[in-house]
């Protein structure tokens, strides 16, 4: 809007008081150019595309909840005797913060209620971004444009999985110290430098009169910053990208289909905020989680059975708990000029969990190395139509949830009274074993439900009426499907595996026939989708029956 | 003191000396380890009880036990286990045990009161054992916050700091305290069935015993303040419920959000 533009036009003046307002407003910070920009910005509708918003929208509530506790929450380790109002711990030694943690459960007014709101949004939000990372791998989303955002996500991931431990730890109750005493032994486990760097962080031996309020600072400063930048980036990389979409008649790489932002979906996401935060308050009204005050405070000596940490570190401990001291003769522990080495410890906390970050972060480029995929790709694979990539993600998640389960195996030893030892073995087997079984499992359910998909193609729907032909043959009546559900079930991308090419030398190299191998593992089962003119050919073949038949469509 | 000092290159003066510093070894030893027992006994066992308990324990235990509760291959000796222990395991069900296994579990009570007094007499009378513990120590007056530090110190790390029990090596468990008698938990920390490691006077006092049964049933009659307590299992069934209550019903929303009227 230039100046010489809005002296020619005759100036706007609007009828009400909130159109003038407004429309003062809109002169000076053009809100409504914006709002024309991003109204329009348009939305796919999937419920499985949701679990982003709620992952967002846990954290505004953290954000919420986790202020008001800070009013009330005081870090510090130093010794006081409990005088709050929960009898069982009356006048007993325990530190600062474990006594303001007891205070804001029973002596602050709504606190606990504030408590249990903020500990079930935090499993409530690294849950929904898990999901939404599952979703986005087993539907190929971070295949080119979104590899980076892909990144971004598994970084978010893990800031989520700090934000939360480093939350668990601040009470100062039995669990968490036991918690923390771990996370010492891992790090004290590291060649060399772990005790140096356990030593830095405890502010000297364990558990030393530091570590709270330096996971306080990490916990309301650091990392919530962080997490609120990589939303900015990662939502940012959403707007540039568009969204994804499933496949679809209409739908192709060059547009989206769904509704726009304003109003449907400003309304929708909006409603929806409301409706994550009820759901949290719902919960957090009925059901207690971490009753601190059961726990007891933190001092080194004891140890509570059934001790976990919250799910999604989990799988950390549950692959400490796999791992045997000895096998056979065969020691885990050596001494190195004066260095303890402790594998027992040093593989299980590092190894397994490495190995899921490193494959996680690498894998949007290892796909895209085998497939030589270089296109962009905005409508979404069916995981079925992936099936290599959709039994990979299963063999990786089938790895996590053996682990996972790990952690819980005094748990499942008294609650399905079998002894704890062969709770541990068969995990032990299950952890090597289960990834492969996943593995074949998967991609082989994923091409039987490719070939189900052609066949309901070609041959149309079973309907269950059987029909006796004059001359006596039976055969089952197949209704045909309508245009729209077909497109479903033909149309997507099945590759072939891709030859080793020579490069710009006429030389095919090594590594170039490595990718052709992996190229030949990922896509050699395959079953393509139906053509049109496999599609012509089974009406062709259908239509002779069909004259006795009226509108159904006959198959054997 | 003449015939001493002659007699003491007598071939028998070592054999003689060895005895007695045998007799007095084991006899302070058979002191020392019973002064810490738990005993706080006022169970005033009849010449009856004990009578009428043996001939329970010839029909019900013998087959185990052995006649004369002298132990066999299949069960162990009891002479000298004392009142606690057989009102602790047949009290609670627990003797005569269903089926050998890595432990026995907890059942209805297969004898009564009258039975489980007379049997516990007659095991008291074969030597001295832990005894039934006085009202005094059951009393649930006792100081709950010392119950709760000495409870976390020494029973925490089986039977879990919310006394939600724990699992054990090869089957075994500790289990859940919840709904167990003050009595019970006293005779079980004197006695140590099962699994379980004996408390004894020395180790956690009679007044100690009782601040534990006061912390336990303090914490069992204030129940979850926070809302249901999810088998007060900690972060896994927490984590359960996320994933199935609190996930389940976010995606019914969301398909419910994006479900279109047609």
């Amino acid at each position: 809007m230039s100046a010489a533009s809005t002296a020619e036009a005759p100036a706007y003046v609007a009828n009400t008081k909130v159109g003038r307002f407004t429309d003062f407003v809109d002169e000076r910070v053009g809100g409504s150019g914006i709002l024309r920009e991003f109204g329009r910005k348009v939305f796919p509708d999937h419920w499985s595309f949701m679990f982003g918003e709620v992952a967002l929208y846990s954290f505004v509530i953290l954000l919420m909840s986790g202020t008001f506790l800070t009013f009330f929450f005081d870090p510090s380790m130093a010794e006081t005797h409990y005088a709050g109002s929960y009898t069982p711990l009356k006048n007993v030694e325990m530190s600062v913060a474990y006594s303001s943690s007891l205070d804001i459960s029973f002596d602050v007014r709504g606190g606990l209620f504030m408590r249990q709101v903020h500990h079930w949004a935090a499993l409530l939000f690294v849950a929904s971004v898990a999901v939404h990372m599952l979703r986005v791998f087993f539907t190929g989303a971070f295949r080119k444009p979104r590899e980076m955002n892909w990144v971004v996500g598994g970084v978010l991931l893990i800031l989520a999985m700090a934000a939360g431990f480093t939350g668990y730890s601040l009470p100062d109750d039995l669990l968490s110290g036991n918690g923390l005493r771990i996370i010492d032994g891992v790090i004290k486990s590291i060649p060399v430098i772990g005790t140096y760097i356990s030593f830095f962080l405890f502010g000297g031996e364990f558990p030393g009169t530091v570590i709270i309020s330096r996971l306080y600072t990490l916990h309301i400063l650091l990392v919530p910053a962080l997490i609120l930048l990589m939303i900015v980036v990662h939502l940012f990389m959403v707007v540039v990208h568009k969204h994804t979409q499933y496949p679809g008649p209409g739908r192709n790489d060059r547009n989206v289909v769904g509704y726009p932002l304003g109003p449907v979906y400003a309304a929708k996401a909006g409603g929806f905020f409301f409706i994550v935060f009820g759901v949290i308050a719902l919960m957090a009204a009925f059901f207690t989680i971490n009753p601190i005050w059961n726990y007891g405070p933190y001092d080194p000596s004891p140890v509570s059975a059934g001790t976990q940490p919250d799910w999604y570190i989990g799988w950390v401990d549950g692959a400490l708990r796999l791992m045997p001291g000895v096998i056979g003769d065969f020691h885990f522990e050596y001494i190195i000029f004066g260095h303890v080495l402790t594998l027992n410890v040093l593989l299980p906390a590092l190894v397994p969990a490495g190995l899921v970050f490193t494959v996680l972060f690498m894998y949007p480029w290892i796909e895209r190395w085998i497939t030589k995929d270089n296109r962009e790709h905005h409508v979404l694979d069916r995981p079925r139509n992936a099936p290599t990539r959709t039994a990979i993600g299963m063999a990786g998640f089938t790895f996590y949830c053996v682990m996972w389960a790990a952690a819980s195996s005094d748990l499942i030893a008294t609650h399905f009274h079998v002894a704890l030892n062969d709770v541990t073995y068969w995990l032990r087997a299950l952890f090597f074993i289960g990834p492969v079984i996943a593995f074949v499992v998967t991609k082989r359910v994923a091409l039987a439900l490719q070939r189900k998909d052609r066949e309901i193609a070609l041959h149309g729907r079973e309907t269950g009426r059987i029909v006796r032909l004059p001359h006596g043959e039976f055969i089952e009546v197949h209704a045909p499907l309508d245009e729209y559900k077909r497109y479903k079930l033909v149309g997507f991308e099945s590759p072939a595996p891709l030859p080793a090419e020579p490069n710009e030398h006429g030389v095919v190299t090594r590594k170039e026939n490595r990718r052709a191998k992996l190229s030949r593992w990922f896509f050699e089962d395959r079953v393509a989708p139906a053509t049109p003119a496999e599609l012509e050919a089974s009406h062709g073949h259908h239509e002779a029956v069909e004259a006795g038949e009226g509108q159904k469509t006959l198959s054997h | 003191m003449k015939a001493l000092s002659q007699k003491r290159r007598h071939p028998l003066a070592a054999i003689a000396l060895l005895l007695m510093g045998l007799l007095l070894t084991g006899g302070l030893y058979a002191v020392a380890t019973t002064v810490n027992e738990a005993k706080a006994s006022t169970a005033e066992f009849t010449a009856s009880d004990t009578q009428e308990g043996q001939k329970l324990f010839e029909a019900n235990c013998a087959t185990c036990h052995g006649m004369g509760a002298s132990g066999t291959q299949d069960g162990p000796s009891l002479v000298g286990v004392g009142a606690a222990a057989v009102d602790f395991q047949v009290g609670t069900g627990r003797m005569p045990m269903q089926m050998n296994g890595p432990q026995a579990y907890k059942k209805p009570a297969q004898f009564n009161d009258t039975q489980t007094h007379q049997l516990a007499a007659y095991v008291a009378s074969l030597g001295a054992g832990p005894a039934i513990p006085a009202d005094e120590y059951l009393d649930e007056k006792g100081n709950a916050a010392e119950g709760g530090e000495l409870f976390r110190v020494n029973c925490a790390m089986c039977h879990n700091a919310a006394a939600a029990g724990g699992a054990l090596t090869r089957g075994k468990f500790a289990p859940a305290l919840a709904d167990v008698t003050g009595k019970h938990i006293y005779e079980a920390m004197a006695t140590g069935p099962q699994n379980m490691p004996v408390f004894n006077d020395s180790n956690i006092s009679p007044e100690g015993k009782r601040d534990i049964i006061t912390f336990l049933k303090q914490i069992e009659a204030n129940g979850s303040p926070g809302g249901a307590d999810l088998g007060a299992l900690g972060p896994v069934s927490e984590g359960l419920f996320v994933w199935i209550a609190g996930l389940g019903v976010i995606i019914a929303f969301t398909i419910w959000l994006t479900s279109r009227t047609s």
